[in-house]
């Protein structure tokens, strides 16, 4: 199986993704740039971290009318399984595929530091081989990751288990205190109604080599190549980017 | 075109004599253009007038060393066909008068200094030093609320070029000091990798060949950056008013920059390449013909331009950042054309190589400027400046006296320091910087080093950067020896070997002999430890004129030490990992009791607790630092230590807090009955490491430091939630770790977002 890699010239995580998943987890990637419409047969799409360009505006509001974009938004549409990460999350949400909006942190800073968040929801292509109410311990990096959306698509978000990651203490309690950014609920990541895309603030690809501190992000990326091969959500590329 | 007259010479911070000797040289009269170009040249940022013939001191080559001084950056050889190239700059002016801008530009200059040596940058760290941030009783003149502001736009700074650009922030050194206030030092050290056949240069060769610019437009800003702002003390409102002379950076665009150039290079087609930074469009010209034996000529129609209607004058000195000036060979110019225009970046010939060794520039076609290469690098004026030995500044003997402090004192006396800006935890700062993206962060900031793995070879590179200005200016000499040997203490207690280092020489004004004669004394302790520990300087960078209003900083003297390990897994980190080890004390070097009186008013005690400053730094027995540091390394090599952490600021209590606090393991340490405690908690003798040891590898340890010829002194145990601390048994304190993280944790950031409630926990004198 191949994770491609979206390219923007500000993505910077972008060759930490790869270095993931071609170290960390042993399967083949591949760079996919911007200015690209082909998504090169691969079978899970990664949107990397970054200031994908130079996010001077609104973080993600230039890159979802890259040409690439309208190639991933194709591939999601049939199914295909979309992974945003930190400004890949802001990118989904900037273009439609997934609900909400992103503040800025609610203390006005850049924030680095690994974080505990708790898995809510392990029947997704990107949490199955994680436990239910399983803690990861996966470091966050960003400036806006102030997670908001209305009342009613909170309470839709809640109702159809789609928040899959809420920030949470190390043994599991989404407190207040735990929750570095002011996202409501705690939400740290979120998938679509479909199951095929989801965005996330913090980094898994950060979390994949127990040297660095945590290889808690493989249960990710494990789920994914299991799901994958399970043939679940993968429609074939060449029909749904280019057909 | 404006006449020349004196105070327009003046205007430019040029002599009357360096006048007569541009006259001389040119055989007639600059143009306005000329003019300013010998004065950014010429100025001290640029010339270095004042430290050139000083600097020649240093030892510069060892075995590993690819590059040394004179280049971009320095370049060392790693092995398996890799190199990483390394530097560090000030922006120390620009910083006070708009610090956010300030420091950001601060970091893209320095890795643009990396990435045009045609290495990717892979980690920053910064080493800032402000006035205090919490108001002082005993320094009336504190204007907390302006260093405060100066210290977050700083920060900020930082946070807005690292974290777009994508290279780690991953450590560094934050210090407050009255002396800092009204000239803050913003130095910046880099490091990139980069494989040894891929190395470029910084040299214009082959005549015809295309000089072409890539990268930002050139506009108005920054124009004298180099000549006005860092080659002159501050003065009155100049805060404000210099404003205009500080760069504006676009990390984006920076980040385009080094994927482009790298890209780029990779095509065979580029010969040397080198970036615009201080004096701009000037200082790539000159400097690269100079190096390559060759001139160059531009014409400035074809210089991308923000605005209309610049000046030749403008154009050349502006100091616009993310700016790369290369040569590429004649014929293969659109390869690298199409790599810039695929990055999305201006890229166009705005010249070509010349034979005659000078700088030519034409606008319209019509010669504007022409000066010989030479007249502007190697025969730059150089200044021996006079030097005088100044009268001692603070006492000798201490200005006040302290009894004996019973053990609550003493624990007091702890949190106080814990909780002090300086040795307080930075995660308030630190936390604001991505320190960890490129995932090759292995120890990241609050380490005494910084760890990077290398994944290309599975090799571990250490870096450190220390400096210490107090101890300096008690004794410049000793003090600069210090710096280089805690800097690279610091990478020998991860494991590395030292490799080579880097500085960055911070002083006031090169034109008082006061001044040059610390400068002259740094210099010569930091030849002797680097001459003693073998470890060559490949650069550096020197930043005078940092005064205000005739009072001038600490000379400050900055070592950033880069080392090798050769199995990142074989690393050691400073925090106790287990319950039940032997904590064992390497080089315990105890000052004589009379001198200590003299060295313990350069310790952080002193001027936490005491509120004073006098006497000397501790000396330091530099044979004795390079054993105690080989058998450290040694050590973690064996696996026969568990943690291992250089004792510093605050000395053996601070230590020993810090490695309890990192992982929440207790310790309880005690001192030899008929001891005085506050010497041996305090006291900031060098040369020292602590560790810990399994109960079962001991005698290993122990036989090793013998080796070493190191005293390895078993003074205590690990284990418990609290830092105890007995004197022959007998119970001086026992501090639970959550009463020395209150203050260790909350000192900087309730400083820094609540003044005046910091007053209370960062123990400052009330």
């Amino acid at each position: 199986m191949k994770f491609g890699v979206v390219v923007f010239p500000g993505s910077n995580c972008d060759h930490d993704a790869f270095y993931a998943v071609e170290h960390a987890l042993g399967e083949a990637a591949a760079f996919l740039w911007h200015q690209s419409a082909d998504l090169a047969g691969c079978d899970v799409v990664i949107l990397p971290g970054g200031f994908a360009y130079g996010d001077y505006l609104r973080t993600g509001a230039i890159a979802h009318f890259a040409p690439i974009m309208s190639a991933v938004k194709e591939f999601a549409a049939g199914g295909g399984v979309v992974f945003g990460i930190c400004n890949g999350f802001q990118i989904l949400l900037e273009a439609g595929l997934l609900p909400g909006a992103m503040l800025r942190n609610r203390g006005l800073r850049f924030i680095c530091r690994p974080v505990h968040i708790r898995v809510e929801n392990t029947d997704t292509p990107f949490t199955s081989a994680c436990q239910p109410g399983q803690v990861l311990e996966v470091p966050i990096a960003h400036a806006e990751g102030n997670y908001y959306a209305d009342a009613e698509t909170l309470e839709s978000l809640e109702r159809n288990s789609q928040v899959v990651f809420r920030y949470s203490t190390p043994e599991g309690e989404a407190t207040d205190a735990a929750n570095p950014n002011g996202s409501l609920h705690n939400i740290a990541g979120i998938i679509n109604r479909e199951g095929n895309v989801l965005g996330m603030m913090p980094h898994p690809e950060r979390a994949s080599d127990p040297l660095l501190g945590s290889s808690d992000g493989l249960f990710i990326f494990r789920s994914l190549v299991r799901a994958v091969a399970a043939g679940q959500n993968i429609p074939k590329v060449a029909t749904a980017a280019r057909g | 075109m404006p006449e020349i007259t004196a105070q327009l010479v003046e205007e430019h911070n040029l002599t009357a004599e360096e006048y007569e000797r541009i006259l001389r040289i040119l055989g007639r009269e600059p143009s306005i253009a000329e003019l300013g170009i010998f004065s950014v040249m010429w100025s001290e940022h640029c010339s270095y007038k004042s430290s050139r013939p000083h600097l020649k001191r240093f030892p510069t080559s060892g075995a590993a060393v690819v590059q040394g001084p004179g280049e971009n950056a320095g370049i060392v050889d790693i092995g398996h066909g890799w190199v990483c190239a390394f530097k560090i700059e000030s922006h120390n002016h620009p910083s006070f008068v708009e610090p956010l801008q300030g420091a950001a530009t601060g970091v893209g200059g320095i890795l643009r200094d990396i990435f045009t040596m045609g290495a990717r940058p892979i980690a920053v760290m910064d080493s800032l030093r402000f006035g205090p941030v919490t108001e002082r009783a005993d320094f009336p003149g504190i204007n907390a609320a302006l260093n405060r502001r100066i210290l977050r736009g700083v920060v900020s700074g930082i946070a807005f070029y690292g974290n777009c650009f994508g290279v780690p922030t991953v450590g560094g050194e934050v210090v407050f000091e009255p002396c800092y206030q009204n000239n803050p030092l913003v130095n910046v050290f880099a490091l990139g990798i980069a494989r040894k056949n891929e190395i470029f240069y910084a040299r214009a060769s082959g005549p015809d060949n295309p000089v072409i610019y890539v990268g930002a437009k050139t506009g108005k800003d920054g124009i004298h950056g180099a000549s006005l702002l860092a080659s002159a003390e501050f003065s009155g409102a100049d805060g404000q008013q210099k404003r205009p002379n500080v760069q504006v950076g676009d990390p984006f665009l920076e980040k385009l920059l080094l994927e482009a150039c790298l890209e780029a290079m990779h095509t065979g087609a580029i010969l040397g390449i080198q970036d615009m930074g201080a004096a701009g469009l000037t200082c790539s010209t000159c400097e690269m013909g100079d190096r390559g034996g060759v001139g160059i000529e531009i014409e400035l129609n074809r210089v991308p331009q923000r605005e209309t209607g610049m000046t030749p004058y403008e154009i050349m000195l502006s100091e616009s950042q993310e700016r790369m000036l290369l040569v590429a060979q004649r014929g293969r110019e659109q390869e690298v054309m199409e790599v810039f225009r695929k990055w999305g970046l201006d890229a166009v010939e705005i010249g070509a190589v010349i034979e005659a060794p000078v700088l030519r520039v034409k606008q319209h076609g019509a010669v504007v400027a022409e000066i010989p290469n030479r007249a502007l690098t190697e025969e730059a004026p150089v200044y021996d400046r006079p030097r005088a030995l100044p009268r001692r500044l603070a006492p000798l003997e201490p200005p006040l006296s302290w009894g004996p402090r019973t053990g609550a004192e003493l624990a007091e006396d702890l949190r106080k320091l814990l909780g002090t800006p300086t040795l307080a935890s930075k995660r308030w700062i630190f936390e604001q910087y991505d320190s960890m993206v490129r995932t090759n962060t292995v120890i990241g900031p609050g380490g005494d080093a910084a760890l990077l793995r290398i994944k290309e070879t599975g090799q571990g590179l250490a870096m450190s950067l220390d400096g210490n200005g107090r101890h300096c200016f008690l004794d410049p000499r000793r003090g600069a020896r210090l710096a280089v040997a805690e800097s690279a203490r610091n990478v020998s207690v991860t494991g590395a070997q030292p490799l080579a280092a880097t500085n960055c020489l911070n002083f006031g004004n090169p034109e008082k002999p006061m001044v040059m004669w610390q400068f002259r004394e740094v210099v010569e302790g930091i030849a002797e430890a680097c001459e003693a520990l073998s470890i060559p300087i490949t650069g550096g960078n020197v930043s005078f004129y940092n005064e205000t209003e005739g009072q001038a900083i600490y000379p400050t003297p900055v070592l950033g030490v880069v080392g090798l390990l050769e199995s990142v897994e074989r690393h050691c980190t400073a925090p106790f990992q287990n319950e039940g080890r032997s904590i064992l004390l390497l080089g315990n070097a105890r000052t004589p009791g009379h001198e200590f009186r003299i060295t313990f008013g350069s310790s952080q005690y002193a001027q936490t607790v005491l509120g004073a400053l006098w006497g000397l730094p501790p000396e330091i027995d530099l044979d004795l630092e390079q054993r105690v540091q080989a058998c450290c390394r040694r050590l973690i090599a064996e696996a026969l230590v568990e943690s291992a952490h250089d004792i510093s600021d605050g000395g053996l209590a601070v230590a020993l807090a810090e490695c309890c606090m990192g992982k929440s393991v207790g310790a309880a340490v005690d001192l030899p009955s008929g001891s005085d405690p506050l010497a041996l908690l305090f006291s900031e003798d060098p040369s020292r490491i602590l560790v810990s040891v399994p109960g079962n590898l001991l005698a290993d340890a122990k036989r090793i430091a013998g080796e070493y010829n190191v005293t390895a002194e078993t003074i205590g145990t690990t284990g418990g939630k609290s830092l105890r601390v007995t004197k022959g048994g007998k119970t001086l304190f026992d501090i639970p770790l959550s009463s020395l993280r209150l203050p260790y944790e909350a000192g900087l950031e309730l400083a820094v977002e609540k003044a005046g409630v910091g007053c209370e926990v960062s123990g400052a004198r009330t």
